[in-house]
């Protein structure tokens, strides 16, 4: 065996041109430099953590409380973390695009081709799959189970696999910035440009796998959602009973089970082409690049709703709190979350009317396409009519919704526009498509998220966040999308191409300009929700709301403390109504002590989940750089860890009947001496979370 | 007279007051008027895509475009108006909006959210049914005078036009004579790419092994911008090219110098010319190889399979 062989045998195509520290050596330019600064920063941010964990000690705690547990709470947050991370890192790609752009009119700019390529990639990529799904599943995981009277999901210990393959694939995605580079075939990854014709290179290889650990990760998320909410409602709790978030979970956790196998499917089919000369997609021997076309949006266009449903289910829960009111058209708001969901599956091809289908073809779905809009619009008409003769509060999360309100719905004329074919043929592919999933996905989704998570955290942690600092972001990320993307509509109907790394037209530069200013406010909006952590957490003994219910809100999850214990439920709770807990604040029947209390099983800690998903990263980062042996240890390593698994009989521990019953004592005791506030005095330290009944509710 | 002596007293004053400003105030400045000149210099941007049209399909484009605007505003309007008028009256300090924290249904109002939009959705249906198939791209454009053929081939960063009728071809410049019908049938030599000439006509994708077709004419002469729209590599910013909308005579002069320019496009020249580059400028073929653009099809299509079989044994 030659030295050349062994080499390849033991670290296949992995070489010293694969790190970009050396790149940058070789040729020393700003686009190099910038590459091999965001690698120093993975390497030394990776560094800094290992040394933080080992100076606090946190690595056993890290381990073992956290990442093996089982406890869908847990699971919940490390998902948001995970979301939180990968969101910063995508976030300033977007920046440094914007930058460019503006700078490269007619001259080079910072960034190079191949970089600016990849930023537009790994942005679109992990703002899809390792921002908005693991924001989304977090938030899912953490409230739905609370919100049903629940102890925990359907199958906890899938629960923790599915967060740990997603947090292999996000892995998978800042390895490529330090060992090698990304994928430039965007986040759709169209063959035959991610085909080995045309790319050779790892960077399709990283996007398959990392897409591929994330979507599998999501399928198993959506079976374990949809059958906890079928079969693990507390008793009364039917169907409709359900809080509007379980809804539009559930919906989208159908969503995810038959949306992410076509995707799966899809990059299967795509990695063969690429490891193993096959010829799905190839321009020679048969292959048809319009099969994958089809099938990723078989898939892309379920995910818009998968990604929107969750954030709109956030608005019915806030928009009602906050209006101190019953939702308005709650049967309603449900038909509409379902024909969404029937809907999104009939309008894929909208994502390539150009494609040369026949007018018959395009119109049918172009029309299917404007159908949806019918329960959108009754969606949003609900959410209005719930604030008619309500009390509204102007807390963040509410100014989130009603920015979203607005925001959406000029996101939604634009989608109407791009829903004609003959009006697609003149935009798409201009950055007014751009624009457009911007301004859906950004009310759509992200302003849900921080919604949810601004509106959820006091349950989660025990104390509110910080108002006037949640106030700032808000201002920071309403003002800064628009800035930063309604110049982009103007640039699109000017006919500007998007993923443009430079630009020839100096008409275009005046709203680049404008963008990029949006885009730096867009980045302080993610800054101040970072300030606004660190100072809640800093004052959090001022702001504590352990009886549990800071906003006067009306489902379970607000009838228990804050935090929720391990168990959730000391008892699990009977419904005999939709918005039980409002009806029991009203009836004075709420924070009374059980006439008895059981032992608790919970799932004990378990190391599977962090194995398979270490295990699957390491098989995909061999896969990536060929080095088979790495991937084959990776692949038996995961299965036989779960395969052992299930010899182990010893699940779960109880926690005994008394322990439970102290801790609900001494929580009942604590309500008795707070003092219940009125709503004018929720932002104020005066809050502990018992609301004081509002003013005698008239009649209908 | 009188009015241009203070004018040009300003004008060369404007350079010393500049100079005398301080750093801080004039970068403000400066900033203020680049904001000040925004719609202006902002303005000529919607020039360069279909809201400038230049030809009948960019036209019925553009009225469709403003027909669905119109609709549209009965869309957000209600929904622009409502929200900040409920969330404000509403607010808690307002003490004297009515409460009623238990109503949260009423059919009349049920009418009223589901059946507009409906109604709204259906009359869009009938205007998108309609322009799809006015509009589709497959369509001859009506015209008196027969259309002149021109066969495109999407190329790593470069767009080649057969122009089979006349046996020329050019690279990167596309010229037709304006007030003519232009049928562009469309391959790909390489990935799929998407060509759109924004003041003309909609756009189409170009797909390897695969025929696209599309149906464009200029009112009058000019020069427009053509581009690839599909992101595919490293040159992808630089794919553009002019369009020339020339004069029936302007064409048959275009024709000539190209035949003159005496190269050969045949099987060969297009495989060297398929490599990946930009090309500096654009170039032109006087003659061309007969059922060039078949050849290039059959590279791709699935015959192919046989011809490799063949040439491997």
């Amino acid at each position: 065996m030659s030295g050349d062989d062994l080499w390849y045998w033991l670290l296949g195509r992995l070489d010293a041109k694969a790190l970009p520290f050396v790149r940058a050596w070789d040729h020393p330019t700003l686009s190099e430099f910038i590459g091999a600064g965001a690698g120093a920063m993975v390497v030394i941010g990776g560094i800094a953590m290992v040394v933080l964990l080992t100076w606090m000690r946190w690595w056993r705690p890290l381990f073992l409380d956290w990442l093996t547990s089982l406890d869908h709470k847990k699971i919940g947050i490390m998902y948001v973390v995970i979301a939180a991370v990968m969101f910063t890192r995508a976030l300033i790609e977007a920046v440094l695009m914007r930058t460019q752009q503006s700078l490269a009119i007619n001259a080079p700019g910072i960034v190079a081709p191949e970089h600016f390529a990849q930023l537009f990639s790994t942005h679109g990529t992990i703002m899809i799959f390792f921002m908005a799904m693991p924001f989304l599943t977090g938030l899912i995981n953490y409230v739905v189970p609370l919100q049903i009277g629940t102890r925990d999901v359907a199958f906890p210990l899938l629960n923790s696999i599915s967060l740990m393959l997603t947090a292999g694939g996000a892995g998978l995605v800042m390895v490529s910035l330090a060992v090698g580079d990304f994928s430039t075939g965007g986040w759709s990854g169209y063959p035959p440009y991610t085909g080995k014709a045309f790319q050779p290179g790892v960077g399709p290889d990283y996007w398959i796998w990392a897409v591929t650990l994330s979507s599998l990760g999501t399928t198993l998320s959506g079976l374990n959602f949809a059958t906890t909410i079928y079969k693990k409602r507390c008793p009364g709790m039917h169907l409709m009973r359900m809080p509007l978030f379980c809804w539009t979970a559930l919906c989208t956790s159908v969503l995810m089970i038959f949306a992410m196998p076509p995707l799966t499917l899809a990059t299967a089919l795509l990695a063969l082409d690429r490891y193993a000369d096959f010829h799905f997609f190839t321009n020679d021997l048969g292959g048809n690049m319009m099969n994958y076309v089809n099938l990723f949006w078989l898939f892309g266009h379920p995910e818009v709703y998968i990604l929107i449903l969750p954030a709109f289910g956030v608005y019915s829960e806030v928009i009602s709190a906050f209006s101190s009111k019953e939702l308005y058209g709650y049967i309603s708001l449900v038909l509409a979350t379902m024909a969404i969901g029937v809907l999104s599956f009939t309008v894929w091809l909208h994502h390539f009317f150009t494609m040369g289908q026949s007018a018959d073809v395009n119109a049918v779905f172009g029309i299917a396409t404007m159908t949806i809009a019918v329960p959108t619009g009754v969606k949003i008409y609900d959410w209005i009519w719930t604030m008619f003769r309500g009390e509204v509060r102007f807390t963040a999360p509410m100014l989130f919704s009603l920015a979203f309100l607005v925001t959406f719905v000029l996101g939604g004329l634009s989608g109407i526009m791009l829903a004609v074919p003959p009006i697609d043929y003149v935009v798409h592919n201009t950055v007014f498509l751009v624009a457009h999933f911007h301004n859906v996905l950004i009310p759509g989704l992200l302003y849900g998220m921080i919604a949810g998570y601004m509106y959820w955290f006091p349950k989660a942690f025990g104390f509110r966040l910080d108002e006037r600092w949640g106030k700032i972001s808000f201002v920071c990320w309403v003002a800064g999308f628009y800035l930063a993307f309604m110049p982009l509509y103007v640039l699109g109907l000017g006919g500007m191409a998007r993923r443009s790394q430079a630009l020839f037209e100096p008409d275009y530069r005046p709203w680049l300009i404008v963008a990029v200013l949006g885009a730096f406010l867009l980045l302080a909006g993610l800054a101040t929700l970072f300030v606004q952590l660190f100072v809640s957490v800093r004052n959090r003994e001022a702001n504590r709301v352990p009886v549990g219910d800071p906003w006067d809100a009306r489902s379970l999850e607000w009838s228990i403390p804050a935090p929720p214990p391990e168990y959730n439920f000391a008892t699990i709770p009977h419904v005999d109504r939709r918005d039980v807990f409002y009806w029991r604040k009203a009836e004075e029947s709420t924070y009374r002590a059980a006439e008895r209390y059981d032992d608790i099983a919970v799932p004990k800690n378990s190391w599977i989940g962090p194995i398979v998903g270490f295990a699957g990263a390491i098989c995909a980062f061999g896969l990536v750089w060929h080095i088979w042996w790495m991937a084959i240890l990776g692949l038996v390593f995961a299965w036989v860890a779960v395969i052992a698994r299930s010899f182990v009989r010893d699940t779960h521990r109880i926690v005994p009947a008394a322990e439970v019953e102290a801790r609900e004592r001494r929580w009942l005791a604590e309500v008795e001496r707070a003092r219940p506030i009125p709503r004018r005095l929720e932002e104020t330290p005066q809050n502990v979370g018992l609301a004081e009944p509002f003013p005698a509710p008239v009649p209908a | 007279m009188t009015g241009a002596r203070p004018m040009s007293r300003t004008a060369g004053r404007r350079p010393a007051a500049a100079a005398a400003w301080p750093g801080r105030t004039r970068a403000v400045a400066v900033a203020l008027g680049a904001l000040g000149l925004l719609p202006l210099g902002g303005c000529g941007v919607l020039d360069h895509g279909f809201l400038g049209a230049a030809g009948p399909v960019a036209d019925e484009t553009r009225s469709l475009f403003y027909t669905v605007c119109v609709i549209l505003i009965f869309v957000a309007g209600p929904v622009l108006v409502l929200t900040p008028i409920f969330a404000w009256h509403y607010r808690l300090s307002n003490t004297k909006s009515a409460y009623r924290p238990q109503w949260g249904f009423n059919w009349p109002l049920e009418g009223f959210i589901w059946i507009p939009p409906a109604i709204i959705v259906v009359v869009l249906a009938v205007f998108l049914w309609r322009g799809t198939h006015r509009l589709d791209p497959y369509k001859p454009l009506a015209a008196d005078a027969s259309p002149v053929e021109v066969q495109v081939v999407a190329l790593d960063w470069k767009w080649l036009f057969i122009y089979p009728e006349e046996g020329v071809a050019s690279v990167d410049e596309l010229v037709f004579p304006a007030g003519r019908p232009v049928h562009l049938s469309l391959t790909s030599g390489t990935v799929m790419q998407s060509f759109f000439i924004p003041q003309l006509a909609g756009q189409i994708y170009a797909m390897a092994g695969m025929t696209t077709q599309l149906n464009l004419a200029a009112h009058k002469s000019g020069r427009f911008r053509g581009e690839n729209t599909q992101f595919n590599g490293m040159g992808f910013q630089n794919q553009k090219f002019p369009v020339l909308a020339e004069s029936e005579d302007g064409y048959r002069a275009w024709l000539a110098r190209a035949k003159r320019s005496g190269k050969t496009l045949d099987m060969d020249a297009y495989k060297t010319l398929s490599a990946r580059s930009v090309q500096a400028q654009p170039s032109q073929f006087g003659s061309v190889a007969p059922k060039l653009f078949k050849s290039i099809l059959a590279l791709d299509d699935a015959g192919a399979h046989a011809a490799h079989k063949e040439a491997k044994q």
